[in-house]
């Protein structure tokens, strides 16, 4: 057994500032104040690249629903991206309805796709599951390309910005401030979750199955409500990344995005909010700041990360259990 | 009227024929016995009752309700908990966190309450943390509630075993050999304890059990079951002086465990 408490190691000492009820309030206060203030600080360009890193927040801690809550492994959830993306780009855009009322359309579209994947399949064990979502990730790709409601290869464009209280969200600042709302939104409901009975009952089934049964839970209905949940993550982050690019193509939601999903959740460690969080601003801010490297980045990116999952194969963020 | 009653039930692995036409009860409020040899069936026939295993025939009526189609899940939701034979509680997980997992089947709080942290969700989480907590005072393992189940002394963990099944307000207890395993005080604590959970909350349970001085001084009624079939059933008294009984247990290495009771 590894030893998993490293009181040593930095983000150990982090971590044990974290649980200190002193440290926290301060902490989340000085947090907030930098996410205020870091467009102006750091300037357009990485106002840009800190959006995507928050849109890449939303969606890792929606796969971690699915992946580090439920132990379930999903290699597709860039579908679930695709479906928000693409209901805004044909229901608002093709058809006209408004941004807000399309939403509920896309969450609804969303959880009724991971019914229709999930339900036959999380009866079975998990690396079922892991084919059948790397299929459904590829076939709604698919779709997207050959249909001609979704524009076909080169996609949706001219999405019109929404409006929100007679304010428009226009520029890339307005949606910046938007993104960031959102992750502080998936960041509380990720937290409460994990602290509820469906949260403890994720935990049952992923440690034992039979034991959980035997306790009168049922463990395709538990599961299937943690695909659903990630599915819905997935859908509204894919709404307003429609809004915000105003463009969506099939090549968003490749088989790559999937897995760049995945890497943030188990670099961070999975089932643990902070680790996810930081696994989705290490996949996008780390090959923005290896630019200087030139055309290795990618390389020496993919090497570290290797470094990590041999060193710390359960994640950056240390466990909090003893 | 019996609370549990099993007529006919058959289960076949394969062809193999684990269970054959097994039919006995269990009466509201009683202890009874499951005995016989390894290899008898008598988990194969808790993993029946409990919903694990599918018997191809026969039924198993509870409280009114037929079993034998029913998940386990939903089996502990009808009124019976069980414990297992090697204690399987949920690793990385606080004694409280383990007995709050019985709770689940008697609450109903989904994903909306949970984010918004409604009221009604409020309430019933308290419920939940203060009915645990009287399960475990009840078996006497409050004072380590904090701690990682998995690194309590074994006796201890059975314990919270048995109060994670009592969490799910259950009827009926099926209990797996708990005595296996346990030193000569823990089991006459045991003996108390199973005592209580009969008198004072009014639950039947069912034990499979090796250890024959216990079995005698606690149950009853006692069935035995050798080779798939019930050889015998009775009071204590009755089985202790029943030859085919005897005969299934010396035909074996354990026949002389037996008599040494």
């Amino acid at each position: 057994m590894i030893e998993r408490s490293p009181i040593n190691s930095p983000m150990g000492r982090l971590q044990g500032l974290w649980d200190r009820p002193g440290f926290r309030w301060p902490a989340l206060a000085v947090v907030l104040i930098l996410l205020v203030v870091a467009p102006y600080l750091f300037g357009p360009y990485a106002t840009v690249i800190l959006t995507n890193a928050l849109l890449y927040v939303v969606l890792a801690l929606g796969l971690n629903v699915v992946v580090g809550y439920a132990g379930l492994l999903d290699l597709g959830y860039a579908a679930f991206f695709a479906v928000g993306a693409y209901t805004i780009g044909i229901v608002h855009h093709v058809y006209g309805l408004d941004f807000w009322l399309t939403l509920p359309i896309a969450v609804l579209a969303a959880a009724v796709a991971g019914v229709i994947i999930g339900s036959p399949t999380l009866r079975l064990r998990s690396d079922y599951l892991a084919i059948v979502t790397l299929g459904f990730g590829e076939i709604v790709r698919f779709s997207a390309r050959n249909l001609d409601i979704t524009g076909g290869a080169s996609g949706i464009s001219g999405i019109e910005r929404p409006w929100i209280f007679g304010w428009r969200m226009q520029s890339t600042l307005d949606f910046y401030y938007v993104f960031c709302v959102l992750a502080i939104l998936a960041v509380i409901a990720s937290l409460r979750l994990a602290d509820s009975r469906l949260g403890r009952a994720w935990l049952y089934v992923r440690h034992d199955e039979d034991a959980a049964e035997a306790m009168g839970i049922d463990r395709v209905k538990v599961k299937l409500a943690a695909y659903v949940i990630g599915a819905i993550y997935g859908s509204i982050a894919g709404a307003f990344f429609a809004v915000n690019l105003g463009a969506i193509s099939p090549e968003s939601f490749s088989f790559q995005q999937s897995v760049l999903i995945l890497m943030a959740v188990i670099l961070g460690g999975m089932g643990k909010v902070p680790g996810v969080i930081l696994g989705a601003f290490i996949v996008i801010l780390a090959p923005e700041l290896l630019r200087d490297v030139g055309e290795l980045r990618l390389l020496v990116f993919a090497a570290g990360l290797l470094l990590v999952m041999l060193f710390r194969p359960e994640g950056i963020w240390p466990s909090r259990r003893r | 009227m019996a609370l549990l009653s099993l007529s006919a039930v058959t289960l076949t692995f394969a062809g193999n024929t684990v269970l054959n036409e097994v039919s006995f009860n269990v009466a509201e409020r009683s202890v009874t016995s499951l005995i016989g040899p390894n290899g008898a069936g008598k988990t194969s026939l808790f993993n029946s009752i409990t919903g694990f295993y599918k018997p191809q025939q026969g039924s198993i009526r509870f409280d009114g309700t037929e079993l034998l189609k029913l998940k386990p899940h939903q089996v502990t939701k009808a009124g019976i908990a069980r414990t297992f034979q090697n204690v399987r509680l949920f690793r990385e997980m606080t004694v409280l966190e383990n007995v709050m997992s019985g709770a689940h089947c008697r609450t109903s709080a989904g994903a909306f309450a949970a984010i918004l942290r409604t009221p009604a969700q409020r309430r019933e989480e308290e419920e939940i943390r203060a009915r645990a907590r009287q399960h475990l005072e009840f078996v006497g393992v409050w004072a380590e509630q904090g701690r990682i189940a998995t690194t309590l002394a074994y006796g201890h963990q059975r314990r919270v075993e048995i109060a994670r099944a009592l969490a799910t307000e259950p009827k009926l207890l099926l209990l797996d050999e708990p005595a296996a395993g346990l030193n000569p005080t823990e089991k006459h604590d045991l003996v108390q304890l199973i005592r209580r959970i009969r008198d004072e909350m009014g639950i039947a349970v069912l034990l499979i059990e090796h250890d024959m001085g216990l079995v005698m001084q606690i149950s009853e009624n006692i069935s035995v079951l050798d080779h798939g079939e019930i050889i015998a059933e009775g009071t204590p008294k009755q089985i202790q002086s029943d030859h085919t009984v005897i005969e299934a247990y010396l035909g074996r290495d354990d026949g002389e465990a037996f008599l040494d009771e």
